[in-house]
């Protein structure tokens, strides 16, 4: 089971078993949304803010 | 034996619909390279790094970014689903009308101006209420329904101050009393894969704004107008969005060129990720036109 820490407010994160590399997941604690930058070893840095021309 | 063919995924956030076409480009064994967008550069002078795929797929978050990373894959002849074309189509909101209208698919009633003045006459034109959009955005943002023409006047002037120029592009739509759901039509080449309803009672339907999703039969009437509708955009795999005039009947709102299918493939069960993939294999081995990116 891999975790990270969350950098804004510290708490500990589980990854899902296929998390995957520039995924979003959000903070259970404090609701940030995180981007996964690596997997080996687990780290997350908080995600870009959405931008204007951002979508589908 | 055939060549191996090598794909390029060109992405910046993995979203869900990332996460299952990687998953449906392994299981069919497809060579598949994953582009983060934010982490590449292009050198002019160099095209044979990118000339090595056989396709690109472009899954860009950015509207900018995916469309320029298009412009040069296709001037180098590189194949991309979809096209430049197809984006510069359906990234604009005003493009997409054009397209629409040059087509003579029925779509709302939109008028565009270019000052906050002669905004104010076309929504006047129109008549309350009408609903203001930005010409590029995507997931429900930054739309306006006006009521009056005290807001009509508030809401121009602050878009021409606040908003870079793009604001000043005024794209002014009709109000449709649509019955509390849009569809969201999936085409992928000369297919329409599966259609939704996007439900929601706020007049702002997209899921991304918590409209929920549910089956809609693909009626051939409603077939045929998601067909002409992407098309009129040169085709490929698009998400075309539905309105439901209550006398006008279907009308085409807009088509989006890196779709998202995060309720679709869940609600209706079909593997929409592994549809793209198909059809991008089929475009990587040339069995399907480039329109404006002929291999050199």
């Amino acid at each position: 089971m891999t975790t990270v820490t969350c950098p804004e407010c510290a708490a500990e994160i589980t990854l899902e078993a296929d998390a995957e590399v520039n995924e979003i997941i959000v903070c259970s604690d404090c609701g940030v949304d995180l981007e996964i930058t690596s997997l080996a070893p687990a780290a997350v840095e908080l995600a870009p803010m959405e931008e204007e021309d951002w979508g589908e | 034996m055939r060549p191996r063919l090598r794909v390029g995924v060109l992405h910046s956030r993995v979203r869900v619909e990332e996460k299952w076409i990687f998953a449906a480009l392994e299981q069919r064994g497809v060579d598949y390279e994953r582009l983060d967008d934010r982490r590449i550069f292009f050198d002019l002078d160099h095209p044979e790094t990118w000339r090595q795929y056989d396709a690109i797929l472009e899954r860009s978050i950015s509207y900018t970014t995916g469309l320029n990373a298009l412009r040069i894959l296709n001037a180098w002849g590189v194949p991309t689903v979809n096209t430049a074309a197809v984006a510069e189509a359906c990234g604009d909101k005003l493009a997409t009308s054009a397209a629409l209208s040059k087509a003579d698919v029925p779509q709302p009633h939109n008028l565009i101006a270019f000052t906050p003045e002669s905004a104010l006459e076309a929504v006047e034109k129109l008549g309350y209420p009408v609903v203001l959009k930005p010409v590029v955005g995507s997931w429900g943002r930054l739309l306006a329904k006006i009521n009056d023409r005290d807001a009509a006047e508030a809401l121009l002037e602050h878009k021409a101050v606040l908003g870079s120029y793009q604001h000043s592009i005024f794209y002014v739509q009709e109000f449709i009393q649509k019955p509390g759901r849009d569809i969201r039509a999936l085409v992928v080449g000369d297919k329409v894969v599966t259609a939704i309803y996007r439900k929601s009672p706020h007049w702002i339907t997209n899921t991304a704004r918590g409209g929920e999703g549910e089956i809609c039969p693909l009626r051939p009437d409603l077939e045929e107008i998601c067909f002409r509708a992407a098309q009129a955009v040169g085709g490929g795999v698009l998400a075309v969005d539905v309105i439901e005039h209550p006398e006008r009947g279907y009308l085409v709102n807009e088509i989006n060129h890196t779709m998202e299918f995060h309720t679709a493939q869940p609600l209706t069960g079909i593997d929409v990720g592994a549809v793209v993939v198909d059809y991008v294999v089929q475009v990587a081995r040339g069995k399907i036109a480039q329109p404006g990116g002929i291999r050199v």
